[in-house]
């Protein structure tokens, strides 16, 4: 297990340097942030000048990476054109979405996966084909629609909630946004419970707990569940950094100031260190998350171990 | 099921192909003193918010949106199943090394790519959308094929053709892909809805397809501020990709279920 | 309102079945110092220093924060003596100016004429690198300090002099009869000692010496300014202080508006437009400012400025239908041009409607002849660049688009070509990369006509972005900065704009207004020329 673990680790190393690199260069495609900086005008060419080699633009490509990955690793992220640092910007934004994303999770893992072990233990019934044709429609509306028409709905015609979240972004406010985070994830995960559940109905070993006579639930709890949830973790594990990143538009709509809005934001005044840092943090996420769903799997089935 | 989305899917090819078989007119020609108008005779969905016809829009969107879907997915397909395909069959360093490169695309959040990729792009054709989701999407279609391969190669008939000789060509060609392809088309399937509904995406966050083109996505984008005045020019180009992106989703789970009954 | 309390209410006892804590509290009530309202804010694009600040945003806090020798009128535009006490001249280009004693900033310091002087030298200094460097560029000893290449070889403007504690004197250039009327903008603001000895501590909490202070500043998403109870001006916030809440999309403010989260919005998106009335009934104001949106053309591009592209610039205004898209898009939120300048200079600061004439007025007929006899649109279709990330830009455009083709009986004569960032559009625009009219929107700096032509038509100045360059209006420019008699300078300006219409250097659209809602615990909100609220003169409850 412990070597298993060196060597991911190891793995992530060539992975994460690649990641950011690409970034990095795809960052760079964007042009010359400088030009935005002065509104409506030309900003005259001295101060322009002062301001690229003010943040390190006047350097050549790879020293600007080659610079820059040398101050991450003393967490040193830059600092942003209103001169603010990064690792500042990021001690805001994290925290809401990680709040954001872990509404988002739970609102998969228990409605997706209570929802698809009911409609794989009634299969052809009528709650299982609603519920099936519901995930349809879910994931074939665009988020951004959804978003709108709740905050609409929920936050004004209806007064229930509030249609923004507020600059603490409390758990109480993040409910919607995160079920509109959630919603097309959500789908997928009923509809891959309740087919992995269908699969694993038929296999030998439920047949032998069924045929021990052991009650319905321990079978469907202890035996049945527990073999059918490793696709699941594994597509939920995969899917906290795809939440994370792909907050911008929910964000944008419930005007959550989190990781998505700084990435936004960072991307439309082309400010590269706020987005190279943001995506290098997303990047580590999302290599984490799958290391853990691998150790997961040891934990879930038995039949699985690491050397 | 299985029917049914078909005929979705040929209707839309057909329109896509000639839009004017059902609309006569043109998506370009607006009259801005109509301007967010109700239904009438001859423009049943009424008007948007530049005074466009929204029936004939909506007719006239599909061709966008499905060569966005066919065009991202082919490619993704393409390029998935070849370097997926080359890393599961080789194995060792082949694969060391392009299961690295999957993992470096597959870290980048696709929204924030898109926007990152397209912000600069100013060519208003179709090309640098599907190019991006190709280069952000193949990943995804290329683990699978990864792990198909991995478990085709250690059947014994491509164990026997191997000690009879074969080259690796013709066992690839002849023998693994036949065995491999089916998970791949299951998947493209339903990614090829996901792909129509991200086009819509990207043209929310102003990144996505440009005019003078007629998309889907652009029309929701432009509709979805005004939805408490005028929620029929949002409603029926929404309407329209929904039903395209579950018909689509629909033909890749009847499709799945015919190819591998297993995961019925 | 009350369905607003039940709502939170709703939501805080999900938030318990989350096993999340942070319920109640907050809200727009605020707390113990006083009626505080909050209005809708976006993130400051720069550090929030005067003559670093250079968008509206920023400028809201810096308005809030700052007094300057000289203010706005909220209402008329005049400039008028803040803390001025004179600025006296002979001859429009040595002056002396003296500073009301009394004033201090927040922090107890007393503002000098030092205050002054060490405030503009720090922002024309190129190493600090200041956006507004170039209002200082009249100021004698400019190319010392902010040399265009190369480094500086002074850190102190050489035409400022302090003459005793509340005096100075400014030698400039040249002669510039409107210079003090410029010294209400921000830039010219005066600055504290802690803004040069501990600057980080400054730019995360500024002082200031304006009706409010900054209470606190979480930067990205809200700051919190109190009322300042020691503000020795005449201007003393009637308020207890506002919140400004940064919001992504004005969508989302004027929804939260509407659901009783926010107290002011002061961009009422054009979305909104057609409900605001019965939304908002008399809470809405819509007044003009000092901004004015035109297409401008790459004069670099041989196919634009060849002898008879004028009559094609020209036919292209003519086929813009103005009254049309200002009343369907805008809601008259815009006001068709019909001049250069902004109506909110008045007739005797230099605007004159209709100055522009035929040359503005929707003419199908007219339009297709003059493009025709201009040898048509170069390469059979004008493609109007814009920035799609902000402001409602697509709308616009494309309904200019459908007016221009309409009236040209072609569908594909004209295409809007959105750049995805403003940053890129910038960008192109300063590489010069343009090959059609592309947007350009002009907000003043204060309120003078020289403001609104010369930054951008005279030859190679800062916001001429299309390069036009005519030796005619450059010497009415030069001759009108000359004059002393304010009318006399007024109406050369006004000669030099004719040489602008008669070349359709850029096709004027419309004026914008600004616009805002508001919630009904206010009253006494308005909008200066400037388009942001006055916030000072607000009353809540």
């Amino acid at each position: 297990m412990g070597r298993y673990v060196v060597r991911r680790l190891l793995q992530m190393v060539p992975v994460f340097v690649g990641a950011t690199l690409l970034i990095f260069l795809m960052v760079n495609v964007m042009g010359d942030p400088v030009a935005g900086l002065c509104g409506e005008r030309q900003c005259d060419p001295a101060t322009a000048a002062q301001l690229r080699h003010e943040f390190g633009l006047d350097e050549p490509l790879w020293l600007q990476y080659a610079t820059y990955m040398g101050n991450v690793f003393t967490g040193d992220f830059g600092t942003a054109f209103n001169g603010q640092p990064v690792t500042e910007l990021m001690a805001t934004a994290f925290p809401v979405t990680i709040r954001l994303t872990v509404v988002a999770v739970l609102f998969e893992v228990v409605v997706g996966v209570t929802l698809g072990v009911l409609t794989g233990l009634r299969r052809g019934r009528p709650v299982d084909t609603t519920v099936l044709l519901l995930t349809l429609v879910v994931i074939s509306v665009p988020t951004f629609v959804t978003g709108l028409l709740l905050q609409l709905l929920l936050g004004v015609e209806w007064g229930w909630v509030r249609p923004s979240v507020s600059a603490e972004a409390p758990f109480g406010e993040l409910i919607v946004p995160g079920l509109v985070l959630a919603s097309v994830s959500l789908a997928y995960v009923t509809r891959l419970t309740r087919t992995s559940l269908a699969e694993n109905r038929r296999s030998d070993y439920v047949r032998t707990a069924v045929a021990k006579g052991l009650p319905r639930h321990r079978v469907v709890t202890r035996h049945l569940l527990r073999n059918s949830l490793i696709p699941v973790v594994t597509f939920i594990g995969t899917d906290i950094g795809a939440l994370m990143g792909g907050a911008i538009v929910t964000e944008r709509i419930f005007n959550i100031h989190g990781v998505g809005y700084q990435l936004y934001q960072g991307i439309l005044r082309q400010n590269s260190q706020t987005v190279v840092g943001f995506v290098t943090v997303l990047v580590l996420v999302f290599l984490v998350a799958n290391l853990l769903v691998d150790l997961l799997y040891a934990v879930l089935d038995p039949r699985i171990r690491y050397a | 099921m299985f029917l049914l989305s078909a005929l979705v899917i040929v209707f839309l090819i057909v329109i896509s192909v000639r839009p004017s078989v059902i609309a006569s007119g043109s998506p370009l020609t607006c009259d801005l003193a109509k301007a967010r108008e109700g239904a009438g005779p001859g423009h049943p969905f009424g008007y948007d918010g530049q005074g466009c016809d929204v029936y004939t829009r909506t007719v006239y969107g599909a061709r966008a949106s499905v060569t966005v879907g066919v065009l991202a997915t082919l490619g993704v397909a393409v390029l998935g199943s070849v370097l997926g395909g080359l890393a599961g069959y080789f194995g060792g360093l082949w694969d060391s090394v392009l299961s690295r490169i999957t993992d470096i695309f597959f870290a980048i959040p696709v929204v924030l790519g898109g926007l990152v990729l397209l912000s600069v792009v100013t060519s208003n054709t179709v090309w640098p959308v599907i190019g991006f989701m190709v280069l952000l999407g193949w990943p995804q279609i290329s683990r699978i094929a990864r792990g198909a391969v991995i478990t085709a190669k250690q059947h014994d008939y491509v164990q026997a053709a191997r000690a009879l000789g074969a080259s690796d060509a013709r066992i690839l060609l002849r023998h693994i892909t036949p065995n491999a392809v089916a998970p791949v088309i299951v998947v493209s399937t339903i990614a090829l809805g996901t792909y129509i509904a991200l086009e819509a995406t990207l043209s929310y966050l102003g990144v996505g397809l440009k005019p003078p083109s007629v998309s889907w996505g652009i029309d929701i984008s432009a509709a979805s501020p005004y939805i408490r005045n005028s929620p029929h020019a949002l409603l029926w180009p929404s309407g329209a990709l929904a039903v395209t992106v579950l018909a689509f989703i629909m033909l890749g789970d009847a499709v799945r279920d015919a190819l591998d009954p297993k995961l019925r | 309102m009350r369905g607003v309390t039940r709502a939170r209410g709703a939501a805080c006892a999900l938030a318990v079945a989350l096993a999340a804590a942070g319920c109640g509290g907050g809200g727009p009530a605020g707390g113990a110092g006083g009626a505080v309202l909050s209005s809708s804010w976006g993130d400051p694009q720069n550090p929030l220093e005067p003559a670093n600040t250079n968008e509206v945003q920023g400028g809201k806090v810096l308005d809030m924060i700052f007094r300057g020798l000289k203010k706005y009128d909220p209402r008329t535009g005049k400039a008028t003596d803040m803390l001025a006490e004179s600025i006296d001249t002979d001859d429009s280009r040595n002056f002396t100016i003296r500073v009301k004693r009394g004033w201090t900033f927040s922090d107890g310091e007393k503002v000098t004429a030092r205050s002054f002087v060490d405030a503009w030298n720090y922002g024309a200094s190129l190493k600090h690198h200041q956006k507004n460097a170039y209002f200082f560029g009249y100021v004698d000893g400019y190319d010392k300090v902010h040399p265009s290449s190369g480094t500086q070889t002074a850190d102190t403007l050489s035409g400022l002099k302090v003459v005793d504690d509340h005096t100075f004197t400014v030698r400039l250039r040249q002669t510039f009869s409107g210079f003090p009327d410029t010294l209400g903008y921000a830039a010219f603001a005066p600055l504290p000692r802690v803004f040069f000895t501990h600057h980080a501590a400054w730019l995360a909490k500024p002082v200031g010496n304006g009706p409010y202070t900054v209470e606190s500043y979480r930067k990205g998403s809200q700051m919190s300014l109190r009322k300042w109870a020691g503000y020795p001006g005449p201007d003393k916030a009637r308020n207890g202080g506002v919140d400004l809440v940064v919001y992504t999309d004005n969508n989302t403010a004027y929804t939260d508006l509407l659901a009783g989260n926010l107290d002011l919005v002061d961009d009422v998106p054009a979305a909104q437009l057609k409900n605001v009335r019965s939304d908002l009934g008399d809470r809405y104001i819509n007044a003009p400012a000092g901004i004015i949106q035109t297409f401008a053309f790459p004069y670099y591009d041989k196919a634009w400025s060849k002898p008879g592209a004028e009559k094609v610039r020209t036919g292209l205004s003519m086929a813009i239908n103005r009254r049309q898209i200002t009343e369907t898009i805008f809601d008259r939120t815009r006001t068709p041009a019909t001049d250069w300048t902004s109506p909110v200079l008045g007739a005797d600061g230099g605007y004159r409607a209709g100055l522009c004439g035929r040359a503005c007025s929707y003419d199908p007929a007219g339009a297709r002849k003059l493009i025709k006899e201009g040898g048509g649109i170069p390469g059979g279709q004008v493609r109007i660049t814009y920035n799609a990330d902000t402001g409602s830009h697509k709308e616009w455009v494309d309904a200019v688009c459908n007016s221009i083709n309409n009236a040209l009986g072609d569908s594909k004569a004209c295409v809007g070509n959105p750049v995805g960032t403003f940053a890129d559009f910038r960008n192109r625009i300063g590489r010069h990369k343009m090959s059609g009219p592309f947007r350009a929107g002009w907000q003043m700096d204060y309120p003078l006509i020289q403001n609104f032509l010369q930054p951008l038509y005279y030859t190679d100045a800062s916001s001429n972005d299309g390069m036009w360059s005519n030796r005619d209006f450059d010497r009415l420019v030069d001759q009108a900065n000359a004059e002393t008699d304010q009318a006399r300078a007024v109406r050369l300006f006004q000669r030099a704009e004719e040489v602008v219409r008669d070349h359709m250097a850029a096709i004027p659209l419309w004026y914008q207004n600004g616009s805002a809602g508001y919630s009904e615990r206010l009253s006494g909100v308005a909008l200066n020329p400037f388009s942001v609220p006055v916030y000072n003169e607000i009353k809540v409850g």
